[in-house]
């Protein structure tokens, strides 16, 4: 790969100070960084230095959104077809999928590089690779049946709003896909919401197709009788194939089983915080059971246990792969106990008690981001406090 | 005998490992003493090129405090004085005759009260080996330390084994001890791993036991367990194992000993073996061969300073660790599964298939250079009551009062050395640290 080295390095001092095209340095930056791992040496400070970078942190966590997003595929085209009731294989099944769910992912990858380099170039720093993740999480946490016009101002919004006003990677309060998520829900409420937004139909639809979503389902429950989890079986939501994840919804969060195999890799890799991950289910599971003490009918939306309630909308998703953000959350581990179980408490609230949302998971973890900094705080004084305490 | 258990930091298993003995180096055709390796000297030199000097005569003193002196350790003739930027002093060279004639200092061994100990370490040289916390710097003869701490288990990677050093020096450290108990108002306070039982042996100093990884061997820490530093103005002085055996031999014998020990390790080292050589000596002297384009340390990899092929051991060094350089760019890195590659991050294959396995580090940063972005990180490496993500933005912000009420005072440049060795946005902590304790010092 020499030849490829030395190609590289060629056009080195172009880019570089005073070079012609200086101001496109990041660009030349990214590509060489991308093609190879320099031999940079140490100089000031430790001499030895950790394998990891930016890179291949972020590209753990790509790996680990992989198998949700290759259900998502599947999903996308396998809910297609089952809505007009025609039997097909799988590789039918996977093809559509990638029609619907490809493009969605370039867009947003496209529409995202580009105002990165943008901000990169004129802002003089290197293009964060954080910039992969959030273009990988935005397609996930959107309808198969999303309008393009819609997903490029949405993508425009998370990334320039929710990030690089505030300087990019590292900087940025909230985190930049799910406020690409809140600003299509708010924008376009009718591509976002309803029963019709979570499959891609394409003829008429067989009776024996439930497309209301099973959080749509529970808010929906006067006239129903027996129990809750009747309910949701009479419209073919089982747990199992709630977990499993073949049923509507966005793209990529239907999949429990997946998000666990994701889950698998960041808590191995070191790469997401277990203590959010544990604390946003402790959080959930403690609101749920207290809410299961208040149901007036056993058909009431409080009357659902807890491990429906985790296989359900975005409960898992946000969990794993969005309230772990490193930037957004809590930066002290104390503070993210706190952070992950308000996220717990408040994603069940807003799903079980506001009609007007039935996801409440997306608002808990925006309205979380918000506090961190608060929750960092106190922790930040109540380690001051103690200092102060010896050293008066 | 307090045993305290850390459950934080990070123990780096690089190959290159010493063979457990020691071998007599010959006497070095150079040594040189370094103003560089006392932090906060302003040195003035006292001698130049061509001058004969002997065991015990000063080359340089301190502008800042004109008692504190740099001591040559060898009799013979300066060769050389190294400068480096803006004529800053790096090294007096000095060729020794290899006679080692004395000074004839009359060095009062007998009396034990504090003025004259302090006199003695100060006209000796061994002064030097105290190190102040706060601020990491130089101590003050004129100060009356709270306590005194020694580290006697150095626990970063490839660490020279201060229980072999130890050995058959026994009453030369048990004196040391002994006089170091003079010149504290507080006591003595010497840590080692629960393994090294000989050290639980010596009296006249309270005696501590620590567990657990990297970085719990770092005097630092030590102090922030057993007890913090409370203010600017609470000084507590700490000095290495061998720095008490050499103050001990010098109480014994009222004669400047120039012999130390140190280890030479790192992968890149053949001969690796403990060497006895003179302090300040040229390392070619005995470090044999060694593979080409690679790094030599003067410390272990994560703290020490980098030397060339013809350069010296540092003053209070007991290791030199020699390290290939980084040479070959590698396609595609962040695709490479990682079999050889290591790290604290459990991102590549080796962390599954060889996770205990020693490896070969290089100089490669490895990455570039991004903002801060996981915060939290840095906590799992630092054994401390310390937030040091919190702590590094208060030194980048300059926000003296929120550097002090998140402990500054209690912090040094090596406490740090984890969180800049596994940060993957590649911050030089270590260096932002030693800027926000000069800062703290200037300002504070």
């Amino acid at each position: 790969m020499k030849f490829l080295y030395d190609f590289i390095q060629k056009f080195g001092p172009l880019f570089k100070k005073g070079g012609k095209l200086e101001k496109l340095y990041p660009i030349y930056e990214m590509g060489e960084g991308f093609m190879f791992v320099l031999p940079h040496r140490t100089k000031t400070g430790s001499h030895i230095r950790d394998a990891i970078d930016m890179k291949r942190f972020m590209i753990t966590v790509y790996v680990a959104l992989i198998p949700a997003f290759i259900f998502g595929i599947f999903n996308a085209g396998y809910q297609h077809f089952l809505s007009l009731g025609i039997t097909v294989t799988i590789w039918q099944i996977i093809l559509k999928g990638a029609i619907v769910v490809i493009p969605i992912y370039l867009i947003v990858l496209i529409t995202g590089g580009i105002w990165e380099v943008l901000f990169a170039c004129v802002r003089k720093h290197e293009i964060n690779e954080g910039f992969l993740i959030t273009s990988f999480l935005i397609p996930l946490i959107v309808p198969p049946t999303i309008p393009w016009w819609q997903l490029v101002t949405a993508t425009t919004f998370g990334i320039v709003i929710g990030k690089e006003i505030f300087g990019g990677v590292g900087m940025n309060i909230f985190n930049p896909a799910l406020v690409a998520r809140a600003f299509l829900f708010f924008a376009f409420p009718k591509a976002m919401s309803g029963n019709s937004v979570w499959t891609v139909f394409g003829g008429k639809v067989v009776d024996t197709y439930t497309s209301a979503t099973p959080l749509a389902v529970i808010s929906d429950t006067v006239s129903a009788s027996g129990g809750i989890i009747e309910v949701l079986a009479d419209k073919g939501y089982t747990l199992w194939n709630m977990f499993l994840g073949i049923i509507p919804g966005s793209i990529g969060e239907t999949s429990t089983l997946m998000i666990l195999l994701g889950l698998l890799i960041l808590l191995l890799t070191k790469t997401a915080s277990w203590r959010i991950v544990l604390s946003v289910f402790v959080g959930g599971f403690a609101m749920i059971t207290l809410l299961n003490q208040f149901a007036p009918e056993p058909t009431h939306i409080f009357a659902l246990p807890a491990h429906y309630h985790f296989v359900m909308g975005g409960f898992a998703f946000g969990a794993v792969f969005m309230a772990t953000d490193p930037v957004s959350s809590c930066g002290t581990n104390t503070g993210k106990y706190v952070f992950g179980f308000l996220i717990g408490v408040l994603a069940i609230l807003v799903r079980t008690l506001n009609p007007a949302y039935p996801e409440g998971m997306m608002l808990a973890i925006l309205l979380m981001n918000t506090f961190s900094p608060l929750i960092d705080h106190f922790v930040v004084q109540a380690n001051k406090k103690r200092r102060l305490k010896y050293a008066s | 005998m307090k045993v305290i258990k850390l459950r934080r930091g990070y123990n780096i298993k690089l190959i290159g490992e010493t063979v457990r003995t020691v071998e007599q180096a010959p006497f070095p055709p150079k040594v040189a003493f370094k103003p560089t390796d006392f932090e906060g000297m302003k040195p003035k030199l006292l001698v130049q090129v061509g001058d004969e000097v002997k065991v015990g005569t000063p080359l340089a003193f301190d502008k800042k405090n004109e008692r504190v002196k740099i001591i040559s350790h060898v009799s013979g003739k300066v060769s050389e004085i190294v400068r480096g930027e803006r004529r800053v002093i790096e090294a007096i060279v000095i060729e020794p005759d290899g006679k080692q004639t004395d000074e004839g200092l009359n060095l009062d061994k007998e009396n034990f009260n504090k003025e004259s100990i302090i006199e003695t370490l100060l006209k000796s040289g061994l002064f030097l080996n105290f190190v102040q916390r706060p601020f990491n710097k130089i101590a003050n003869p004129a100060d009356t330390p709270r306590d005194i701490f020694i580290s006697a288990m150095d626990s970063a990677p490839l660490a020279a084994e201060d229980s072999f050093i130890l050995e058959s020096n026994e009453s030369s450290f048990q004196k040391g001890l002994d006089i170091l108990s003079h010149l504290t108002s507080g006591k003595v306070r010497l840590s080692f791993k629960p393994a090294d039982k000989t050290f639980a042996e010596f009296n006249n100093c309270e005696l501590y036991n620590f567990k657990g990884p990297h970085p719990a061997g770092n005097v630092g820490v030590h102090i922030h367990h057993i007890s913090p530093i409370k203010n600017a103005n609470d000084i507590v002085w700490s000095c290495s194992v061998q720095a008490v055996i050499r103050i001990g031999r010098l109480f014994e014998t009222g004669k400047i000993n120039s012999e130390i020990i140190v280890k030479v390790a790192g992968s890149a080292a053949e001969k690796r073996y403990y060497y006895k050589t003179i302090i300040g000596a040229g390392v070619s002297s005995f470090i044999g061969t060694i593979e080409e384009d690679s790094r030599m340390i003067s410390g272990n990899v994560l703290t020490g300073k980098k030397i060339e092929e013809t350069g010296f051991i540092g003053f209070k060094d007991n290791l030199i660790t020699v390290i290939p350089e980084a040479t070959k760019p590698e396609f595609l890195g962040w695709l490479n599964p990682g079999f050889s590659k290591r790290s604290w991050w459990k991102t590549f294959v080796s962390a599954i298939i060889t996770p205990k396995k020693a490896f070969q580090a290089d100089t490669n940063i490895g990455g570039g250079n991004r903002s801060i972005v996981i915060n939290s990180i840095y906590e799992e490496v630092v054994p401390m009551r310390i937030l040091p993500s919190y702590l590094i933005k208060s030194i980048l912000a300059e926000d003296i009062e929120e550097m002090e009420a998140l402990g500054i005072y209690e912090v040094s440049e090596e406490d740090f050395a984890l969180c800049e060795y596994i940060c993957p946005s590649k911050t030089e902590f270590q260096h932002i640290i030693r800027k926000g304790l000069n800062l703290m010092e200037k300002e504070g």
